[in-house]
């Protein structure tokens, strides 16, 4: 236990390294796995959301409602208590309820609707002169959106997902607060619980530098795609 | 050959329902170049995506070649489509595309392989043009070149028609002209059959055998270009005519007229329309050989060549001076040789 003064942050012999790129390693790894899973699902509902947008079929507009619903209630749980509410399902699809595998559905569950809505501005951003053209070309719905509606939309589908991975990197550090692990649990347990403030500025360094890796790699990943 | 039968389009909006298309009946030849006439909202675009199935008839039958288009769909609709190439004013080529990509957009929809349709892209970005620029953006090419991809693109699956959905409307007169060429250059070469449609009556002058007009969903009047230049009869047509051809409502035309009233109050002024050969013929300095003591000033004269240039349509404006039997005489003698006289200005 060291001083708690301002200096205390200062003390970095108190830091055991090993185990903060351990925690750094385990928040990229949930950031990163759960990224994927957002992306892949995301995309899913937010076309689903896209299709069924507008629709004069009474079946297709209750699906529209009900996936559109499910969408917003999701989106609004504060996630520290979407974390609690998914135990036992967490418990059931992974087997466990900590661990940084233990993180991963609660973390796609809160991400995915916000970026489903994010990927369903993009797709009714793309000129629908492009997508009538497509289709007087004789293209069918799946090739209108693999060939049209996601390449056209992507500079806004890869920032989406980066403004949805650097939220992600903030849920990682809320589920570690609860025993997922990564920085979040290093910064709670081994330095706020430890009184050990050194351990919060390296944590607290480490994710600001994540985050900026993440910001940099998707700006300049949309910056490659948009040739407008 | 395109049919089309009875053809009406009801639209149900908001505000009630809106009737876009009026039992219109249509005949397209094979390799004719037909031009759709009519100002915005008259219906034009509607009609044209009964061609393709963009858009179904509520009531009435298109066919081409002797099949029935309206009530085709799925993998049937798809097929026809690729026959059929389209152009549009905003090009709507894929941003993220290169020009070669672009145009193989179409051929890759087909399965066609991809050694297979690179080269034939390449063949077409050459035929229109671009052939150096195969791997640029759209965003970096001028409008007139983007349109010159989406020909290219139009024609990738060897189409039997070409819709062109007011194709230069967004280019400037210059560039409109070069693509009119290209078209031109490819009815000929692929006597590929193509239906324009515009506002533009320039288009039509310049590169349609056929033209018809519509207004407010209906058709008012169709026939060959020749006639329907030479001859309007509706007065919409008239409008759309005059507006290419006449270029005597100039306000600099307009000023001097004025002038010239004002100086030779007895002055006649006239409009004098010639037709076909007449064009060719020196029937203004016969009619002044006939009455040496008319004097004539010429205000503003133009000639324009129309549709596949068999025909062409000319204009002259002119003040006559003289004692007034004498200018009834010239203008008798006009008439006899069949030039088309309008006194403006009776002095």
């Amino acid at each position: 236990m060291g001083e708690q003064g301002l200096a205390s942050y200062f003390q970095f012999n108190n830091v055991n390294w090993p185990n903060v790129w351990t925690a750094a390693w385990e928040t990229l790894w949930m950031t990163v796995i759960s990224v994927l899973i957002v992306a892949i699902f995301g995309i899913l509902l937010g076309l689903l959301l896209y299709q069924t947008d507008g629709s004069k079929n009474p079946a297709v507009k209750v699906l529209n409602w009900v996936v559109g619903f499910f969408v917003n209630v999701f989106r609004s749980i504060p996630f520290i208590i979407l974390i609690v509410l998914l135990l036992p399902v967490t418990q059931v699809v992974m087997g466990a309820i900590t661990g940084a595998k233990a993180a991963i559905p609660s973390l796609v569950v809160s991400a995915a609707p916000f970026y489903a809505r994010l990927v369903q501005i993009a797709f009714n951003d793309v000129d629908n002169g492009v997508i009538e053209a497509a289709y007087a070309m004789g293209a069918n719905s799946w090739q209108v959106v693999r060939k049209v509606l996601i390449p056209e939309s992507m500079p806004a589908l890869v920032s989406g997902i980066t403004v949805t991975a650097i939220s992600l990197i903030g849920y990682t550090a809320m589920a570690g607060a609860i025993g997922a692990g990564g920085l979040g649990q290093l910064a709670y347990t081994d330095g706020f619980q430890s009184y050990n403030n050194a351990i919060t500025l390296a944590a607290t360094v480490v994710i600001v530098i994540i985050v900026f890796a993440f910001q940099y790699l998707g700006d300049w990943i949309t910056r490659k795609v948009d040739k407008r | 050959m395109i049919e089309l039968k009875n053809i009406s389009k009801t639209f149900q909006t908001k505000e009630g329902e809106v009737r876009a298309v009026k039992d219109i009946n249509l005949t397209i030849n094979s390799g004719e170049v037909y031009g759709i006439v009519g100002f915005s909202g008259a219906g034009k675009s509607t009609l044209v995506r009964m061609l393709n199935g963009l858009e179904t008839p509520t009531s009435g039958e298109v066919s081409i070649d002797g099949i029935r288009i309206d009530n085709l769909s799925g993998e049937a609709l798809r097929k026809q489509r690729k026959k059929i190439g389209m152009i549009f004013q905003h090009f709507n080529l894929l941003w993220s595309r290169t020009v070669l990509e672009n145009i193989m957009f179409p051929m890759e929809l087909s399965g066609i392989s991809k050694e297979e349709r690179t080269k034939k892209a390449q063949n077409l970005a050459e035929l229109v043009g671009l052939g150096d620029r195969v791997h640029s953006y759209p965003s970096q090419l001028s409008g007139g070149q983007k349109q010159r991809v989406g020909i290219a693109r139009a024609l990738a699956n060897d189409p039997d028609i070409l819709i062109s959905d007011e194709a230069t409307s967004a280019l400037d007169p210059q560039t409109t002209d070069e693509v009119l060429d290209l078209l031109e250059d490819i009815n000929r070469q692929m006597n590929l059959t193509i239906v324009i449609i515009t506002h533009e009556m320039h288009v039509i002058r310049r590169l349609a055998n056929s033209v018809a007009v519509m207004d407010d969903g209906g058709l008012i009047e169709k026939g060959p270009v020749s006639t329907v230049f030479t001859t309007p009869q509706e007065e919409l047509t008239k409008r759309f005519v005059s507006s290419e051809v006449d270029n005597s409502q100039t306000p600099d035309i307009q000023q001097i007229t004025a002038d010239l009233i004002k100086k030779y109050p007895n002055g006649k002024i006239v409009s004098l329309k010639f037709h076909g050969d007449q064009v060719k013929l020196p029937i203004v300095t016969e009619m002044i050989r006939e009455f040496p003591d008319v004097t004539m000033s010429i205000l503003e004269g133009s000639i324009h060549q129309i549709g596949d240039q068999q025909s062409a349509i000319g204009t002259l404006f002119v003040q006559l001076l003289g004692e007034p039997a004498e200018v009834e005489g010239a203008l008798d003698f006009l008439n006899k040789m069949r030039v088309e006289t309008k006194v403006i200005n009776n002095g």
